[in-house]
């Protein structure tokens, strides 16, 4: 692999930009690997690179049902943090959010990750309670936060509507400063061009068809491409998981539904933060490229459709607007929908399944872009050595039966309520 | 946007009802709890028709039993919900 650097594109343009070749190869699946990784998404990437890297696992394959970014990598809303209200989510995000901190160097390649803080606002005395509770389990885990008054908020917001009047009202807020976005399509490439770099088989438009599973135990999957053994096998699909789960006889804890998003038109430099709220569904950021990027609540009823209500578009640009009047005469642009997996606690599933050699990474409901590389390092480590990391250890399949959920919203095991 | 016929008050849009559960996950108060973990706590989660628990909340109030694709959102059958199935 050609590293990317300033020399090598300063010598590559002397020569007509001819020499770059392609970010990773396209090669034809070999009949048998030491890994597979069904779903090619920043997860699965990201776990094939640590496999790779962290463990020295020789033979790895991912193999992708359409091609590297068309799923919810290139879907999400691009937010990263780790401010969450259990200690088990915030050493699983925490760990992520190192890990995106050297990123770009790690994977020589520019992710844009852009620290430029997440804003959770408080509209209530109720709200600057919880915010306020969550701020304090966040600085004893040593994970950063901090409280803002009213007036902090809108000197770092200050297109918010802070008015007496305004639809809702602004009590103040926490922030984390390292949050931020990060390019979402960057991710995925630089994952797999750096796993591929190391030898793993990135294979696109190969669907995972089924499991090959004899005695309790995968010895491979079946794909559109013909059957691949493997030694161990990694379900890593959302949108796939209950589906390619079935063909080995395992019903998850996992419901289907759309989770939409949306940009504006690019405009200048309005908003540098990340704005979410408390108390109402609506996420704010400023792309690099200007667009403003939104997104809300997910459509509420099981789906796999990938296409949105128009009803939420109205939902989320109306709340949009009433915390920033001044995007009242941005003209949307795009609009689309993921299919996200959503577990009934709301949080992820990753370890171990009753089948020998098959392991699950999935339930990630809305939140999956910002464990990006955490979910990578702990699912590697853990198709590496066959047993969880004691960070995922919590996140194992069978915490449901055992009453051990990690409910961030205290919901209950009904999705359209979380 | 989804358009459910509801038996009271004919085709309404889609905002007037509520999802509530898959079919699959209604507990009755005899199961065993090993059944009533297991529709809790896992869904066969189809893509494609799936039988479901829909309330007419913005509207009649009637509760609903949906036969709904998953993937195209086509409503096959829409029946009113009287006793456990």
């Amino acid at each position: 692999m050609k590293r990317y650097s300033a020399l090598n594109l300063l010598k590559g343009g002397l020569r007509g930009h001819a020499s770059w070749s392609r970010a990773w190869r396209a090669p034809a699946p070999k009949s048998a690997y030491d890994v597979i990784i069904v779903g090619g998404g920043g997860h699965g990437l990201a776990t094939a690179y640590y496999l790779a890297k962290a463990h020295g696992v020789g033979s790895v394959a991912v193999l992708e049902k359409g091609w590297i970014g068309g799923g919810n990598a290139g879907r999400n809303t691009t937010i990263v943090r780790s401010n969450y209200r259990l200690p088990e989510s915030q050493r699983l995000l925490e760990l992520s959010l190192k890990l995106w901190e050297g990123l770009s160097d790690e994977l020589n390649y520019n992710v844009m990750f852009s620290q430029r803080g997440a804003l959770f606002l408080g509209h209530s005395e109720s709200d600057m309670t919880k915010l306020a509770e969550r701020g304090d389990s966040l600085r004893c885990n040593g994970v950063d936060a901090e409280l803002l008054t009213r007036e902090q908020v809108g000197r770092l917001v200050p297109l918010l509507d802070l008015s007496a009047n305004a639809r809702f009202p602004v009590c103040g807020g926490l922030i984390q400063r390292r949050g931020g976005v990060a390019r979402h399509d960057a991710v995925v490439w630089g994952y797999a061009r750096a796993a591929d770099s190391l030898g793993v088989d990135v294979i696109q438009n190969c669907e995972v068809t089924g499991l090959r599973i004899e005695s309790g135990r995968v010895l491979g999957v079946t794909t559109t491409l013909g059957d691949i053994a493997g030694g161990r096998v990694g379900l890593c699909a959302t949108g796939g998981s209950s589906r390619i789960a079935a063909s080995a006889g395992l019903r998850l804890p996992i419901e289907c539904h759309n989770l939409q998003a949306f940009v504006s038109e690019p405009v200048k430099p309005m908003i540098d933060t990340v704005i979410m709220s408390q108390s109402i569904h609506c996420y704010i950021s400023q792309s690099d490229k200007g667009e403003i990027v939104l997104g809300g609540d997910p459509d509420l009823y099981p789906s796999y459709a990938q296409r949105g209500m128009p009803a939420r578009i109205e939902d989320v640009a109306a709340q949009a607007i009433a915390l920033v009047p001044a995007l009242s005469r941005l003209r949307m642009l795009r609009a689309w929908a993921g299919t996200t997996d959503m577990s009934f606690d709301g949080s992820p599933i990753i370890g171990t399944t009753p089948v020998e050699n098959l392991f699950l990474n999935a339930g990630w409901c809305y939140g999956g872009f910002k464990a990006t590389p955490g979910s990578g390092w702990l699912y590697a480590h853990t198709l590496a050595t066959g047993e969880p990391h004691p960070v995922n250890a919590p996140f194992s399949l069978d915490r449901f039966e055992r009453g051990a959920t990690i409910d961030e919203a205290g919901a209950g095991p009904m999705p359209q309520h979380r | 946007m989804l358009l459910i016929c509801c038996p009271f008050c004919g085709p309404r849009a889609g905002v007037e009802f509520k999802f509530e559960r898959a079919l699959e996950t209604i507990v009755g108060p005899e199961m065993p709890a090993t059944e009533a973990m297991s529709r809790l706590y896992t869904r066969d989660n189809p893509r494609g028709v799936s039988g479901e628990l829909w309330r007419h909340s913005f509207g009649c109030g009637a509760w609903l039993m949906l036969q709904r694709d998953t993937a195209t959102h086509e409503i096959s059958s829409v029946t009113l919900f009287e006793a456990h199935p």
